[in-house]
């Protein structure tokens, strides 16, 4: 059962993010993007993270998303019209994405260390949400300001930037 | 039950799909699409490795969740000031594809 479960999202997952690149609609897109955020939230969940799905799905699904399409629809584009196929373009992206798909395929599947299954949890009731958290005000406190301060100063860049009279 | 290398393989495919998105496509929100989809290839593998690799207590590796956090945090950042940044351009060219963007170009 979790194999068939990791498989459908992982074919839901790759089939929607497959339609963000071969979709014209920037529209489609972006919703097929929100559709592959929401399989890759559910195959954190399958690895038992389940506050980096929630969060996967409430800050990209939710609110990346809404801006992403918020700015398509601003700028009320247009689907891409067929212009003649650029070969050149299409051989090399083929030959980059083909050969890293092909040495991906062959590395993962010759490690020995990779081959195996998940351990048992010592304790799988453990609230991950509280272990996070602790670590994150523990461990992790000085990054844990500093994003804040990222946030801030992006925060006003962004009202910066979006302001009409840009000198 | 699935292996960590399906997880990557999974992961490697989506890292794929968003270089594709980023080489072959001509529209810079399409393209900015690919690079999120990227930076999520590469939490999922971070969230496969710290469950497949327990730490001294059992427990999955919190570390690296901590890590993913701080990614999705930076990301919501970055495509807030990169869509400002593409709103800009639009209002100045009134284009959003990368082919009439040659100012550069030599």
């Amino acid at each position: 059962m979790p194999l068939a479960l990791f498989w459908i999202f992982a074919a839901l997952t790759i089939a929607f993010g497959a339609g963000v690149v071969f979709f014209r609609s920037p529209v489609s897109s972006a919703m097929s993007l929100v559709m592959a955020f929401v399989g890759l939230a559910a195959l954190f969940v399958t690895l038992d993270a389940f506050f980096i799905g929630v969060v996967q799905v409430l800050v990209y699904a939710g609110a990346v998303m809404v801006l992403f399409l918020f700015i398509i629809m601003l700028l009320d584009l247009r689907a891409d019209q067929r212009r003649p196929v650029k070969l050149a373009a299409w051989a090399g992206g083929g030959i980059v994405v083909g050969g890293f798909i092909a040495v991906l395929s062959q590395v993962v599947s010759s490690l020995p260390a990779l081959q195996q299954t998940k351990p048992a949890l010592a304790d799988p009731a453990a609230s991950d949400v509280a272990m996070v958290g602790l670590l994150l005000f523990r461990s992790f406190n000085l990054p844990f300001q500093i994003l804040g301060v990222l946030l801030l100063v992006a925060t006003v860049g962004v009202v910066v930037l979006s302001r009409r009279e840009l000198k | 039950m699935p292996t960590l290398a399906n997880y990557l393989f999974v992961s490697g495919l989506l890292f794929s799909i968003g270089l594709a998105g980023v080489l072959l496509r001509r529209n810079i929100l399409i393209i900015f699409m690919g690079l999120e989809l990227m930076l999520n290839a590469a939490n999922l593998s971070l969230v496969a490795f710290s469950r497949f690799h327990l730490g001294q207590d059992g427990c999955p590796r919190y570390n690296a969740q901590v890590l993913v956090f701080f990614i999705i945090t930076v990301a919501a950042a970055e495509v807030a000031v990169g869509l400002a940044i593409i709103v800009a351009l639009y209002r100045a060219r009134q284009t959003t594809r990368v082919e009439d963007l040659d100012t550069l170009k030599f």
